[in-house]
């Protein structure tokens, strides 16, 4: 078995943590009677996990440069109330409501600001020397008190009728139709760059896959993209919801087009390219190269000409914007901002990031390993609260899965890693 | 000096470095050293713990600069200031345990900092793969562990990459930090045949080193300091290990080669200027 991984090249953690995320849903589903596996609970899971998804990619990067943010969730909670204020009280006296630039005018303000408030951190931390645990701790504080002083604690609501779709609501999805079209798209993509790839290899005379392992791959990653998306696209809107999208395009009721299917929430297509374009950036640019460099040896990335406390600001800042899309989502879900908002997510997105395999002693780390870590948090919880657990024994479970996670990450690492593979 | 540079007349010195001074908050860490490298050469810094030898080389290798003194550079005076002029001016440096990210792999070591992109600027890891397999193949032709990270591999693999870095920056002096230090008998043997092959392509190489052992066999000339001063330089075919112990303890040249005597040498026990 781990030598057809190996010849597959598959990470052999992932497929660790793949493991791990079926017995969870399996379990689950045995326990509550069949109904968590179901494309509603599969689509709701996907919705509840993106704001996190989207911060732990850029955690990540973050301890991967053998830095910590804990202050995610404040800036999080700071950038959804500014978001909040701006579409509802500072655009509308320039635009109409729900104007169609509304939303995005939104979102780059929140992008902006995160941009800055991260940047001024990875200031602190890469010039001033302060150690990112202190200064983020101390960001933590002062950001959930700047959220408070936005609005002196009032809720901001109702936001923008475009900004809500971000979150997924039951018109923040994409439709039967385009989420076809996204899966064709993607299984080509993986075809095309498992091809490229082999043949830049072969040009090179370089060893490559065997031609059977080429076939698998491709087949499993396609195969995935078309088990998730024939999924959301099995999860139809509530009839009394359906009737009402069909009134309102002044089409006639009728039982078989009453059948209305969700398709692709807004949040998990948001999660997807962040995801992608982190990936990309991580494996094909030398901003990514230098992350890991600075994680692996920071003397030694100092000395081949790097800037390292460049990159921390880098680094910090983009970990802002990533906060400011996480803000925008989870306060369109909610359909409304509080200063609340994000108040412990900082402690999911490292719990995410540290299930999926990334080293707190930094460079090493990868993105679809926080993505599955999300994942496999937020199945707990749901999980959980489906079969009616206690928030509070929640809490402890979740607690004891993460020390267990790293634990047995260590144990197999240290047991199946072969230094001289 | 004369019957010392018999060798290598024909040729002038890769590098000098003339009467260098350096102190730190009084502490005179090198006083008035004089050095040099020919081409195909390879030459030994050796001292105690703090006798000046790796602050000698850090002002070569531009992460000190001088007080006072010259580095000449193929007959003309360099300016050194940093690490890049001194990469600018063909010279490397290998440091001990600073040289390379553990969690990449070799031909992420070798092209760190001057990656190979292709025409949309992203990286072209093809690209750097093959030309590390050149020039790794070169070097050692047992080389295998291409894509695994360099922690997996020997201490001695390790050194290849290190120096196979120091060669895509087209060194012609090479600066190695205690090339052997924590490596075994077999590793030691490879890092000397590595050494050896440099040498026949014409580099000039400076062995920094407190351990006489690790460079007495790689060495053509020996560079002895001692509390910051050069107790002297002699050939290696010219003095036992016993003969440049004197030197490196006592800072005492031996008899019969009391004419090469250094500035900062004397005859009876080390001079202390602290």
């Amino acid at each position: 078995m781990s030598r057809l991984l190996s010849k597959m090249e598959v990470d052999r953690r992932l497929v660790g943590l793949a493991v791990v995320l079926l017995i969870i849903w399996i379990g689950f589903d045995i326990a509550s009677g069949g109904r968590f596996i179901t494309p509603r609970n599969i689509f709701n899971l996907s919705v509840q996990t993106a704001s996190v998804a989207v911060m732990a990619c850029g955690m990540v990067l973050i301890i991967v440069t053998r830095h910590i943010d804990l202050s995610v969730g404040a800036i999080l909670g700071v950038l959804a109330m500014i978001m909040g204020v701006v579409q509802t009280d500072l655009l509308p006296q320039f635009l109409d409501y729900n104007h169609p630039a509304t939303w995005i005018l939104t979102l780059l303000i929140g992008v902006v600001i995160g941009a800055g408030i991260g940047g001024i951190q990875g200031l602190a931390v890469g010039y001033l020397g302060v150690p990112a645990f202190i200064v983020t701790l101390g960001g933590l504080l002062v950001w959930r008190g700047s959220a408070w002083w936005v609005t002196q604690g009032r809720t901001v609501a109702p936001l923008d009728h475009n900004f809500i779709l971000l979150g997924g609501g039951i018109e923040g999805t994409i439709g039967a139709t385009w989420s076809w079209i996204v899966a064709a798209i993607a299984i080509l993509a993986i075809i095309y760059a498992a091809i490229m790839e082999r043949r830049r290899r072969l040009s090179f005379e370089f060893p490559v896959k065997p031609v059977w392992a080429e076939y698998t791959n491709t087949l499993i990653k396609g195969g995935l993209v078309l088990v998730v998306v024939t999924t959301l696209n099995a999860y139809h809107l509530p009839t009394r919801a359906a009737e009402r999208l069909l009134e309102n395009k002044g089409i006639p009721v009728t039982p078989e087009n009453l059948e209305i299917s969700h398709g692709i929430p807004i949040p998990l297509l948001i999660v997807a390219l962040v995801a992608i374009i982190l990936t990309i950036v991580v494996k094909r640019t030398r901003f990514g190269r230098y992350i890991f460099a600075i994680g692996g040896n920071p003397q030694a990335a100092e000395l081949a000409g790097i800037n390292v406390k460049r990159m921390t600001v880098a680094v910090f800042a983009l970990m802002g914007v990533l906060c400011a899309i996480s803000a925008a989502i989870s306060s369109a879900r909610l359909q409304s901002a509080g200063n609340d908002l994000g108040t412990l997510d900082e402690l999911r997105v490292i719990a995410a990031v540290v299930i999926g395999g990334t080293s707190l002693a930094g460079g090493v780390g990868t993105i679809y390993g926080a993505l599955i870590g999300a994942l496999v948090m937020q199945s707990l919880q749901s999980g959980m609260a489906l079969l009616g657990v206690d928030t509070s024994l929640q809490s402890i479970v979740i607690g004891l899965v993460l020390v267990l996670a790293v634990f047995s990450d260590k144990y197999f690492h240290r047991r199946y890693s072969d230094p001289t593979a | 000096m004369t019957d010392m540079t018999d060798m290598t007349t024909k040729t002038d010195p890769l590098v000098e470095m003339r009467d260098i001074h350096i102190s730190f908050g009084g502490v005179k860490a090198v006083d008035g050293v004089s050095i040099d490298l020919y081409p195909g050469e390879v030459v030994g810094v050796l001292g105690h713990n703090g006798a000046g030898k790796s602050t000698l080389i850090k002002i070569l290798s531009g992460a000190y600069q001088a007080d006072s003194g010259q580095i000449i550079v193929d007959g003309k005076e360099a300016k050194i200031e940093n690490a890049r002029d001194a990469r600018d001016n063909n010279i490397e440096t290998i440091y001990q345990n600073l040289a390379l990210a553990d969690n990449l792999d070799a031909a992420q070591n070798l092209f760190l900092g001057r990656e190979i992109i292709d025409r949309f600027g992203f990286l072209d890891d093809a690209a750097m793969e093959h030309k590390a397999r050149e020039v790794l193949h070169r070097l050692n032709p047992n080389f295998k562990k291409f894509t695994s990270p360099v922690s997996a591999l020997s201490g001695g693999q390790r050194q290849s990459v290190a120096i196979a870095r120091a060669l895509l920056f087209e060194a012609r002096v090479l600066i190695m930090d205690e090339p052997c230090a924590a490596l075994g008998v077999h590793e030691t043997k490879m890092v000397g045949e590595l050494i050896d092959q440099l040498k026949r392509d014409g580099l000039g190489i400076l062995l920094i080193s407190h351990d006489l052992h690790d460079v007495f066999d790689l060495s053509d000339r020996l560079h002895v300091m001692k509390n910051g001063k050069l107790v002297g330089s002699v050939r290696t075919e010219d003095v036992t290990h016993d003969d440049v112990l004197g030197m490196i303890i006592l800072g005492k040249m031996p008899e019969h080669l009391m004419h090469l005597a250094g500035p900062g040498a004397t005859n009876g026990p080390a001079a202390t200027n602290g």
